[in-house]
This record gives C-alpha cells, structure tokens and sequence, in this order.
C-alpha cells in the first residue's frame, strides 16, 4: 500500500524566520498522482524532499504505507525519486544507473537483468543500454532516471519537475508519454511543478502551496473552476482568473457590485451584508463580449487584442480595472473601441479582498 | 532562396546564390601583424620559462670539466651522466631522496585524511559557522608559514619528532591543509549534491552515496589536489633544513650542502635539474586543474 | 480513484499548536556530521598552526631562563646584518612584484586570444609553479655564475671578454637584478594562473558589448578587463606579497651569504642555536606581512556595489 500521510509537517531553514513548511498535513492515497503546484520558493519541493527523507522535518509526521518513516533515511522509505537534473550517473552506463537500486540490494544478476531491460524498454531506452550519460540527449537522460527508479517497484514514485529541464516541444511530448507510463504502473506518485498546465493535464489531484502551505488540494477541474483563495486563481490558468473589487449595494430590492462608478448587476453570493467589500473573480473565457450593449452588460474599453490562434484574447479595461476577455477568432474588434462584456453569472467566484480566501457567507437564518 | 517576404517563391530551376562575403573574412595586413605580433609575445615569453631549464638539464648532462670550462657552449659538446651520477652519489643523496619521497607520501595522505573532510563538509552542508570557517582557512593564508618551523622545531625536541620524517610530513601538511580544503571543496562543489541523493534514495547510507558516487567523480580533482600536495612538499626548503639534522629531505640536504659547505658547482647544477625534473611531470599532470589549484580566489 | 478532499483541512489545522519537535539519534548525528567532518582540520590547525604561531611570539620575547624580554629584538637590530636583510627584503619585493604583475597580466590577456598551442604556452609557463625557490636559484646561478652562459654568450659573442661577476658582493645592482630575475621567472606563473581565473570569470557579453559601443581592443583591456579582475589581482598580490616577504632560498642559491634576507637571517640565527633570535626575525615577518596585507586591504579596497554583487 503506497498511501502518504503527512502530518502537521513544520520545516525551518537556517536561521530564516519564515518557516519552509508550515503546518502541512496532506494524505495521497494509495495509486493516486498528487501534484504539487506553487511558484518557485512556495515549498513543493522542500515537501517532496521531507517525504523522500532528503529533509528532516522539524515538527509532524510522515507515514507511507502507514508506516511512520519520518527519521528513517530514504533508504528504507521504498521510495524512488525523480530528480530535475535528473541526477543519472555520469561514470555509469545507462544499464548501471538504472540497475543500480537493485545492485545496492544484492538482487541475483539474472533478476537484475531481466528488470533493468524490461524497464529499459518500458521507457524505449533499451538500445542505449551500453551508452554513457554523457552521449545522449536530455530526453533520454530523463528516461533513464525514471527508469531507474521504476525499476525498483517503489511505493511511491517521487518527482521534482522532471520536465522543465527539456525544451517546449520535447516536453509536450514527455508529458503525454509519462501521463500514459504511470497509468500503466500504478504507483503512488507525488510530483512536483510549478507549470500550471502540467498540474492540471496530470495529476488526479493538485496541492498547490503558497508561502511553504498547502492552501487547496482537489482534483484539476475544482482547482480551476472553484479556487480557494484569490491567489489559486491567479495562478492557475492562462490567462489567469480576472478579479474585481467592489461593494455590496443593495437598493430598491437589486443587489449590484458597485466597482467605483459602475454597477455590475450579477449574482451574488446570497446574504452577502450590503456593504460589504468583496473580490470577484471570472476567467476570460465565462466573459462574453458583443460590440452592441446588451442587458446586464457592462461597458469597456478594448487595449489589447492578441490573435491566439484558435481565439482572440482582449484585455478591456473597466473603470480602473483591465480584464482578459476571450472571444471567437472572427470577433471584429479595435483596439480603443468600447466593448460590452457579459459576465456568466454561474461562474463568478467570490472571495474575501483582505484574507484573498473564498467568501463563504453566513449561513441565512432561514 | 528565401522566403522573407511571406509570398510563395515558385520554383526556379536557377537559384541565385549571392556571392561569399569574403571581405571580412579576409585579414588585413594589419590583423595579419597584429597577429604575429601575438604569437612572437607569446613565444618569447616561453623561451624566458623554458631556456633556463634547458640550460640547467645541459649543464646536469656535461663533462664536470666542461661546467668549469670558459666559455661555455650554448649547445653541448657532449653527453654524459658523469655530472648527474657524481651528484647521485654524493652523501646522503639517495637517502634523502627517498625521505622526500616518503614525507610527500606522507604529506599527501594526512593533508587528504584531514583536508578532504573538511572540503566536503564546506561543499556539501550549509550549517552555522561554516563561512566563518571558511574565512579562517583563507585568512591562514595571510601568515607567513616560514615562522612555524621554528616554534615547531623546538616543540618537536621536546615530542621526541625532531629529526623525523613524521615532523616534517606534519609541518608540510599544516602548510598545504588550508590550500587542501579549498581546493577539494571546490571540487566536491563540482559533483552534484543530487547525484549523491539519488544514490540515497536507491539504498545507499551516506558513506556508501559517498563511496559509490561523489569519489569515482571527485576522483581526478582529488589526484591533482594529492600531487599539488605532493609538489608542495617536495619543493618545500626552510621548515624541512630547519626540522631535521641528519634525516634530510632532498631541498634541505641540497640547502645545507650549499649554505653550511659550500658545495661545488657540478654539485650544485645537478642538484638543481634533480629538483626541477619533477614540476614538469607534476604540471603537465595538473594542467587542466591549474585554476582549481593555484587560481583560487576569495568569492 | 481520487475524492474531493476537504479543501480547508490545511487552513483549519493552522489554528492548533504546532506538535512536538521530532528528536531522534539518527537525526541529531546527520545534523552533527557537518562539523565532525571539520574536527580532524581543526584540531590540526590548532596543534600545527595556531599554537606555534603564538609560540613563535613567546619564543621572542621569552628567554630561556624564564625571564620576559625584549633583548631578542633589540639584539636583532643592532645586527650588523639586519639593515642589509630589510633593505634587500623590500627591494626584492619593490622590483619583482611589479614585474611579476606586468608580465602576469600581459600574459593572461595573450591567452584569452584563442591563440593556437596556447594550451602549450599555458603548460609552458606554468611549470615554475611546481619549481622550489631553491631549484630556481640554482638555475640561474648557472646563467649567472661567473662562468655561467651569461659571461659565456657575451665572450662568444665578443660584446664583452672579459667576464663579469654579476652575482659578487661588489656588483650589487647586478646580484639585485639576478635575484629579481629567478624570482620573476619562478613566482610570475602564480599571478599568472589567479589573473586568467579571473579573466575567464569575465562573462563575454562584456567585452561584446563594449566592442558595440566602439571601444577599441586597448579600451577593451583598460575599461572592461583589467576593472573586473581587480579582486583577482588585489588576491594575488596579498599572496604575493606575504610569500616574498619569506624569500629566503633563491637568495642563497645565488648569492650565498653576499644578500642577507630577513628569512635567511632567521634560518642563520636557527643554525647558530639561537631559537629566541630566530623567533624574533619569524616575528617581525609575521608583523610585517600583516601590516602589508591590511594596508592593501584598505588602499586596493573594491566596494561590493562596484563589483556589481
């Protein structure tokens, strides 16, 4: 059973004041891909290596298989990790690296044989079996580190960005390929990146971390569709969610969102207190924009249009504030003209501007 | 052919090749001089390096009557080992020999044994203390080490040391340990921490990571750190003339026969090639971790 | 396979006091291991370097008797050598030490010329670096000598017959010169090795740059090289400084007694069992090594900003 329980996890550094880790408490399940996202410094990897055992966490737990592992080295964790170098040997052949795990346990060398082959091959890396590191590409130097630790059958699989060091196309590739591999062997995996997109086209589940906390972990289309906090949203997605601050107005019976002078009549999170001062975030692609107003509509003003291809993306700006809005390629729009943008009701999300989390009203007296 | 301008170019069985740009390719006169001017610099500057060895081994290789002789020919009449082997048989040569080779070696692995520690220490953890450590080695550096022979001689009389081979391989290891640690730790930098961790996460204990991985790759550095160590010693004159009376090592026997007798000239040439016929080898062997060795610098 | 997990679980447990600290055996040693790797060179250090440093003082200013002086010093003084060996010491250091830097440099910078066989010119003129001060001594004692190759190409030659004792008590600029020269040829290759170091750290966008905005290769050298290995230089020449305040062998390879230095002056008084006198001359190297090194500290000084760090 690969299951990870990680509990109440503190981790400091040096004589720095801020804490690594704060406070992490995360179970992934058993054969579940955990992705741990959040921009560089935000703690992902300093998880990773607690779990690996590369870090000693100063306070909490770390269970795998329900086993408490938090002061046994890494050796005894039936773990493999992933490295973003890669860290393959290079005074070893590519047979060697991956076979190396099995030679530390003194496995018999016909069993070493048969593994490191069939995991060569399982990575397509049996033709260079023979080859030093130095003599291949990037691409296959990262096959060789998953093959090596594939091939010790761990109960977790360890990952630190194992793609960023490939160029834009390889690892378009690589990502479809490793998503398929890892499919195929069912091992519990916990893999670290800070692109958004890898998160989300991969992992079952996303923990994304800010300031060395976990602040939302859910499977992709939640994190996307329902981020937890301003800061989830502005992270993910390209372009990232849109946020608006306004007041609460409630007159003659019709609530609005008054942003400075304009009022955007929508739906608003039910017995919200007049008053109140709320963040609104929608993504470009729940904002519908027509050249002619329409009712419930709010005007802006258009500054950028960037053709995409298969969209057009605007930035409008309303009031003070520039919105990503995106639109059908054939949407005829100049820069400067007034747009009219309507905002999906369903796919507003609230969240409170001082704390960034999600505004979660009190519950109504009803 | 190109498509610069976005239209599709039709295909034309005859491509116009714009000709070779050769007028900046081409050297001018002035390029070609400056050039050459470069070259003779740097020739010149080998035949300073160079000459005075070349001198030095002919002399080493002359009839002892040709080293007395006036003038002296640029280019040696004749051969013979009948200098070098006077030399070889002097008193004490051989012996000392041997105890340079010996206070080298010994020299070479107690300035590892307790160097490299250290330097892999510096390299691989940051901990509380570490820079200051690392200070402190630089700033050894900012004493003369010529005065610590004499304190030590005196305290070697009293350790039972004085006059041997231990003393002097102890002295020289406190001369090159500060220049051991910097240098294997800058080689320990060289080898990613990652690799040892992955050794770590595949069933190795730390030592065995050490072992396994970090060694076989810090391997050359540490060769060239072992014979820089070793050239240190094997040059080194004062504190070996001034810690030993009879078990001399090779420069302080040399030094003693010079200062205190007076040694004749075929002595003194033969002498000098002995000494310097090793740097060749010990450069040549180090070239390519020259800056490691020599050119540290403070970050 | 994957539940929805309750988004705030990580939020809410933030309010609870954080658990215990972990301890274990295993842990505290790792977090030990930086330091006992550094124990063994500590302690070396200390019994090898730190104590006889402080020994060396004691010795100077202690008799054997037990009695705290200062006869050693003012006898040191009063040496007839002694004005000799600090006057020689610092013309030595004067004349070399710049001809060591001018040469080191220019030769760095014929190296950064991607000349062909440069590595063969690298190997050439880094074989000093290996060679013992004693070893270049008597090199150019057989250049210098009075029937050395010198006097030998000047009679071939007929520039000057009769031969001439460049390394006699009499000719002192010329036993000045030779010593100079040996010293010259035997420590250049060290500010040689630290200057090409430095010029490699140099990134080549610089000297791109500069070459677009029109300077030439000198204003390339002046402006844009030789600014950015200051630190280099400022580096070797410490070294350099405190290393020749010790020269001591090349000196009594070439001109026997005829040039005390303030080395071999402490190596005489040593061999004349005179520990305490010797202490004191090791002493006085020591201070003056040390006032040097703060001087050039202070006077070469190079702010952080200006290095753009």
């Amino acid at each position: 059973m690969g299951e990870i329980r990680i509990q109440n996890v503190w981790k400091y550094f040096g004589k720095a004041k801020v804490p690594a880790l704060k406070d992490v408490t995360l179970t992934i399940q058993d054969r579940e891909f955990m992705v741990l996202l959040g921009p560089s410094g935000c703690g992902k990897t300093t998880l990773l290596r607690c779990i690996a055992g590369l870090e000693y966490p100063e306070r909490g737990r770390i269970f795998i298989g329900g086993r408490d592992v938090t002061d046994e080295p890494p050796r005894k964790r039936t773990i493999a990790m992933v490295f973003q170098s890669y860290a393959v040997f290079p005074h070893l052949t590519v047979f060697e690296n991956i076979a190396f795990g099995l030679r530390m346990q003194k496995r018999p060398n016909e069993e070493v044989k048969q593994r490191v082959i069939k995991a060569a091959d399982l990575m397509r890396i049996g033709a260079y079996l023979e080859r030093y590191p130095a003599q291949l590409s990037g691409g296959q130097r990262q096959r060789v580190a998953v093959a090596r630790g594939l091939v010790m059958e761990p109960q977790v699989l360890l990952m630190d960005e194992p793609l960023s060091n490939l160029d834009a196309l390889l690892r378009l590739q690589a990502r479809a390929e490793l998503k398929r591999l890892l499919q195929e062997v069912q091992t519990t995996t916990v893999y670290v990146t800070h692109d958004q997109i890898e998160a989300l086209s991969m992992g079952d589940r996303i923990a994304v971390m800010e300031n060395g906390a976990i602040i939302q972990a859910d499977i992709p289309s939640q994190v996307y569709e329902h981020p937890s906090s301003h800061f989830v949203g502005g992270f993910i997605g390209t372009p990232p969610m849109n946020f608006m601050r306004g007041t609460i107005s409630r007159t003659n019976g019709t609530a609005a969102l008054a942003v400075g002078n304009q009022f955007i009549h929508a739906a608003l999170p039910a017995n919200a207190p007049a008053g109140q001062e709320l963040l609104m975030g929608i993504r470009a692609e729940n904002i519908e924009a027509s050249l002619q107003p329409v009712p419930d509509a709010i005007p802006g003003q258009v500054l950028v249009v960037e053709p995409l291809g298969s969209h057009l993306l605007l930035t409008v700006e309303v009031g003070e504030t520039p919105l990503k809005v995106q639109t059908r390629v054939d949407f005829a729009v100049q820069p400067n003209q007034t747009v009219y943008l309507r905002l999906d009701p369903k796919q507003l999300r609230w969240f409170d501007p001082e704390t960034g989390l999600r505004y979660e009203p009190e519950p109504s007296p009803l | 052919m190109s498509a610069k301008t976005g239209t599709i170019n039709p295909p034309r069985s005859t491509v116009d090749v714009p000709p070779l740009n050769t007028a900046a390719n081409k050297p001018t006169l002035a390029k070609t001089l400056g050039r050459l001017g470069l070259y003779v610099a740097a020739i010149a500057i080998s035949m300073f390096f160079l000459c005075p060895i070349y001198l030095i081994t002919i002399s080493a290789f002359s009839p002892q009557k040709e080293i007395f002789a006036y003038p002296k020919a640029l280019i040696p009449q004749s051969l013979t080992a009948e200098t070098v082997l006077f030399f070889w048989n002097a008193t004490g040569v051989q012996a000392s020999l041997v105890n340079s080779v010996i206070v080298g070696t010994l020299t070479v692995i107690f300035a590892l044994l307790v160097g490299a520690p250290a330097g892999y220490s510096l390299a691989r953890f940051i901990f509380r203390g570490r820079d200051s450590y690392k200070l402190l080695i630089l700033t050894t550096r900012a004493f003369p080490i010529v005065i610590l022979s004499i304190p030590l001689a005196v305290n070697y009389i009293s350790w039972n040391m004085y006059d041997t081979l231990w003393g002097v391989a102890f002295a020289h290891t406190a001369m090159a340990l500060p220049t051991t640690i910097l240098v294997t730790a800058s080689i320990f930098i060289g080898v990613p921490r990652e690799l040892e961790e992955a050794a770590q996460t595949l069933g190795c204990n730390r030592a065995l990571a050490f072992i396994k991985v970090a060694m076989p790759l810090a391997l050359p550095g540490l060769a060239a750190a072992a014979i820089f160590t070793f050239a240190l010693s094997w040059n080194e004159t004062f504190a070996a003339t001034i810690l030993t009376q009879r078990n001399r090592t090779l420069p302080a026997l040399i030094l003693s026969q010079i200062a205190d007798v007076g040694a004749p000239l075929p002595y003194r040439f033969a002498a000098g090639f002995f000494l310097i016929a090793p740097s060749l080898l010990f450069i040549f062997i180090m070239r390519r971790y020259l800056f490691g060795m020599w050119g540290q610098v403070v970050k | 396979m994957a539940t929805p997990q309750v988004t705030g679980d990580a939020l809410a447990s933030n309010m609870l006091a954080p658990p215990a600290a972990n301890r274990s055996f295993a842990r505290s040693r790792e977090r030990a291991l930086p330091f006992l790797l550094l124990v063994p060179s500590a302690l070396f250090l200390v019994i090898f370097f730190a104590v006889p440093m402080v020994q060396a003082l004691i010795l100077s200013i202690h008799s054997p008797d037990g009695a705290w002086t200062l006869q050693y010093f003012e006898r040191m003084v009063r040496d007839v050598n002694f004005t000799d060996a600090v006057r020689n010491t610092f013309l030595i250091i004067l004349v070399a030490i710049p001809l060591q830097f001018l040469f080191a440099i220019v030769m760095g910078l014929l190296l950064q010329n991607k000349l062909r066989g440069s590595s063969l010119f690298l190997y050439f003129w880094a074989i000093p670096l290996a060679v013992s001060d004693l070893a270049a001594g008597l090199v150019w004692l057989a250049i210098f000598g009075d029937r050395g190759f010198v006097n030998s190409f000047l009679r071939t030659t007929g520039i000057a017959p009769i031969a001439f004792s460049w390394l006699s008590y009499e000719n002192y600029g010329t036993l000045l010169m030779a010593v100079v020269i040996a010293e010259v040829w035997r420590a250049t290759a060290i500010v040689m090795v630290i200057v090409v170091a430095g010029l490699q750290l140099i990134p080549p966008d610089y000297m791109e740059a500069a070459e677009v905005f029109g300077a030439s290769r000198w204003q390339r050298i002046w402006h844009v090289q030789l600014p950015l290995i200051r630190p280099s230089l400022q580096v070797a020449l410490i070294l350099r400084t405190i290393l020749a305040f010790q020269v001591f062998a090349v000196v009594i390879a070439l001109a026997g007694r005829a040039m005390p230095v303030l080395a071999s002056e402490a190596y005489n008084r040593y061999g004349e069992l005179n520990p305490n006198g010797a202490a004191a001359y090791a002493f006085l190297i020591l201070t003056i090594s040390l006032i040097t090194t703060i001087v050039y500290l202070i006077v070469l000084r190079t702010s952080e900003e200006e290095m753009g760090q």
